[in-house]
């Protein structure tokens, strides 16, 4: 009971030290009041960290901005942004615990995380659990809309829908069959069923479809399978991860299939920074739906390609998942100022209804954590870009979407209570 | 008949993929019995060798009119490069584990780990100096006079040649990083081989395109079996390489050198992994990974072959590109198209990439079931059997 005691006293003047230092600390960094200090979560090792490091610089970047604009004003008071960089190594169940660690040892008031779909359904139960925070900026294949994860990425129905539509109706193949090609997990399988529903209300026909195990590079059996079912061309839908593109783009090039002779490939998974990968000799004439691509000839979109190059230098390039990175730490800041607090459900009443004017174009919060934004395609050209050939008005996402055959007629509301996760429209 | 020759062309191409990747295992693993799990990763070392190579056709003038030869320039660098890892991987791990298999397969995987690591965080322009400071070291004291070599005065002599080629290396290491920008840094993202122009496309013949890569990756594999087996049947050290294969002490007692043969045999093996490198270069990109995509499709072919025949690897990788096409493709459909239902569905279930390989692997593990040693199991008696 003594030991006890004296522990507790002893603790007690640890942290009152503790506190004192803080304060000196908090004079020190001059225009600041206080500091406010934010998660972020992505894979800085393993076979993701090539994608997600470049999600961290463009985080970094955006906090960096922030601050140098004043910081964080709360109540009165401003607060100077710090970040804790934790490594998921792409690895889930690692995404899970960094994460706890971050909510609980930390206590950060956000965390701005994950990439892939296995990471962030790993992440749920941990924020759910502790009524925390996540910002995700992927576009994928919603089906999910959670009250702890605000999505800042693109839904199919701002993807994907308006890309199948543009090939059916548009492209030079339009009216054309379709081939769809990915790889084996849950983002390309969902969003071809989204697809192939669309497909078939068009009234057109899809002859074949074809994943490849993550890992795998030999597509010949998928380039016969593509010649027998489009002998005279038409449209591939392509959701193909990262290096197996270029196993593909390589083979059908040799094969014949390319835009000469009728075979147009649209692809969900290759942006900017992919295309630089792949080579544009191999993509020129393929086409890309995002919802940002650098290409965009506006003030805000050209300013943030040139500050993400001062800042990380100048071959560097900036995608449409760099952009809903950027756009997620801006809107927790709004919304923070709005609320007038880092309590979290505060921020997320706040949250709801922010808009922000994105270098994609104007943005908005909706009522089920997604945000509406702007679809474009764009042919790919020889420079390693896009040539933008349409852009939808503003879209409003749906997570839970309105042509897969599970989730027709269902929406998602987080402003009122009796509608929540999932209620039918 | 259209369909047919297509479909024999799928199989032989991807079957001769497999072939080109499993020909350095079979030697490796089938003569010498090293389970060698970083046969993968010296693939790899072939695959950025390519890379390497296109680069500085590219960049210095007087090699840039030759630049659409590079890729058979590549193939010699790449044997070389893999073939200089492998041995030092032989004489620093792989010599001290003979006769514990368990303990070289960890050894190889940690080597494999290490591997990769280090193509992730080392400038490709100081790796390729640390190889050729290592080839020079390795080799030079071949083509100095055994006199020289004995003795304080040998230990001085071998001391300077390792000083000499790491001098090298470090020059080699420095030319390229100022010359080659893209070297210069270490980076973990993947990079990609473009072929030149002549390679690219295909040859409309009977209304079939063969794309050129897959042809010449065809031509690569059959040079290298050819040679192979060449060396293997008719030159004086492939006849001592049968024969430690098949008696080890006995061999040994008649005069062989087992060490070199050791050292022969498993330096051949791995250049032929770099040359396999360079075959799937052309079709896929480079990264570090690239190896470990195709390791597990090595040893399969080569246990289903026979450990230690040549005969069965081939046969095994050519059946098992042919079963490949045949089941991934759908092609039973297209030449029986009026078969009966349940059957029909059946096919069409198994038609798509990932289960033709679930199918192709069930096929493999029922046939080890009633042919444990392969299809050509060696025959005569084993001394370790």
């Amino acid at each position: 009971m003594k030991l006890s005691k004296r522990i507790f006293a002893g603790l007690a003047t640890a942290s009152l030290a503790v506190t004192v230092t803080a304060c000196g600390g908090s004079d020190s960094s001059g225009n600041f009041d206080d500091t406010v200090t934010v998660g972020i979560l992505h894979s800085l090792s393993g076979t993701m960290a090539i994608s997600e490091s470049t999600l961290v610089d463009t985080e970094k970047m955006a906090i960096e901005e922030i601050n140098a604009a004043g910081g964080v004003t709360v109540d009165g008071k401003s607060y100077k942004i710090e970040y804790i960089v934790e490594d998921g190594a792409s690895d889930w169940p690692t995404f899970a615990e960094k994460s706890k660690k971050l909510i609980d040892q930390d206590g950060v008031p956000v965390v701005f995380g994950g990439w892939t779909s296995a990471s962030r359904k790993a992440m749920l139960p941990v924020y759910e659990s502790k009524d925390a925070f996540l910002y995700y900026p992927i576009q994928y294949e919603a089906q999910e809309c959670s009250n702890n994860i605000f999505y800042t990425g693109a839904t199919p129905n701002q993807q994907s829908e308006p890309a199948t539509d543009f090939m059916y109706k548009r492209s030079p193949a339009a009216g054309g069959d379709f081939f769809l090609v990915g790889s084996d997990y849950v983002f390309p399988r969902t969003s071809n069923t989204i697809t192939k529903a669309q497909v078939k209300q068009l009234g057109g026909k899809v002859v074949g479809e074809d994943y490849l195990p993550l890992g795998n590079t030999e597509v010949a059996p998928i380039i016969s399978k593509i010649k027998v079912a489009l002998p005279d061309g038409g449209i591939i839908v392509n959701t193909l991860n990262g290096d197996q593109n270029v196993a593909f783009f390589k083979q059908i090039q040799d094969a014949g299939i390319t835009p000469s002779n009728g075979y147009y490939v649209m692809n969900y998974s290759i942006a900017e920074e992919e295309i630089s990968t792949i080579g544009p000799e191999f993509l020129e004439g393929h086409y890309g739906a995002w919802n940002y691509m650098m290409s965009i000839d506006t003030p805000a979109s050209k300013k943030f390609a040139k500050s993400f190059k001062k800042r990380w230098g100048s071959d560097r390039v900036v995608a449409d998942p760099q952009e809903s990175a950027y756009n997620m730490v801006y809107l927790w800041k709004q919304a923070v100022e709005d609320a007038g607090t880092f309590d979290d459900n505060a921020v997320r009443e706040a949250l709801v209804g922010q808009t922000f004017d994105a270098p994609q174009g104007p943005v908005e919060v909706m009522a089920n954590h997604h945000l509406s934004q702007t679809v474009r395609i764009g042919e790919i050209n020889a420079e390693g870009g896009f040539t933008i050939l349409e852009e939808t008005g503003v879209v409003e996402p749906q997570a839970w979407n309105q042509k897969h055959p599970s989730s027709k007629g269902y929406a998602c509301d987080w402003t009122d209570p009796k509608k929540g996760e999932k209620y039918r429209m | 008949m259209q369909l047919f020759l297509e479909s024999l062309f799928n199989g032989v191409a991807i079957g001769s993929v497999l072939l080109v990747a499993a020909l350095g295992l079979a030697i490796v693993f089938g003569l010498m019995g090293v389970i060698n799990l970083a046969h993968g990763e010296l693939m790899m070392l072939g695959a950025y060798s390519t890379y390497i190579t296109q680069l500085i056709f590219k960049q210095v003038s007087f090699l840039k009119p030759f630049y659409d030869s590079y890729v058979i320039v590549a193939i010699g660098i790449a044997f070389l490069v893999s073939g200089t890892v492998g041995i030092l991987l032989e004489r620093t791990v792989i010599r001290r584990l003979y006769g514990s298999p368990l303990e070289t397969l960890l050894a190889t995987w940690g080597v494999s780990l290490i591997l990769q690591q280090f193509v992730r965080s080392v400038p490709l322009a100081y790796a390729s100096g640390l190889v050729v400071a290592l080839f020079f070291g390795l080799f030079s004291p071949l083509f100095i006079s055994d006199d020289l070599l004995s003795g304080a005065k040998g230990r001085l002599i071998r001391a300077c040649t390792w000083g000499f080629s790491s001098l090298l290396g470090v020059a080699t290491g420095g030319i390229l990083s100022s010359l080659v920008s893209k070297l210069s840094r270490a980076s973990a993202r993947n990079v990609d081989v473009t072929a030149p122009s002549w390679m690219r496309g295909g040859i409309d013949f009977v209304g079939i395109t063969f794309p050129k890569t897959r042809l010449l990756i065809i031509l690569i594999t059959v040079v290298s079996v050819l040679v192979v087996i060449f060396f293997l049947d008719k030159t004086a050290w492939g006849m001592r390489i049968r024969a430690v294969t098949q008696n080890r002490p006995m061999s040994d007692c008649l005069g062989i050198s087992t060490e070199t043969v050791d050292i022969i045999t498993f330096g051949i093996g791995s250049g032929l992994a770099g040359v396999a490198g360079v075959a799937v270069s052309l079709l896929g990109s480079v990264g570090p990974n690239v190896g470990g995509n195709y390791i597990v499709g090595c040893f399969m072919v080569v246990v289903l072959g026979g450990v230690g025949n040549l005969l069965g690897t081939i046969l095994a990788s050519f059946s098992i590109g042919i079963m490949t096409d045949l089941i991934g493709a759908g092609r039973l459909l297209t030449i029986w198209p009026d078969m009966p239902s349940p059957l029909a569905s059946t096919i069409d279930f198994f038609a798509t990439t990932s289960m033709a390989r679930v199918m192709i692997f069930a096929l493999i593990v029922i046939f080890l079931q009633f042919r444990p040693t392969g299809m050509f199991p060696q025959k005569g008696r084993m001394v370790e059997s």
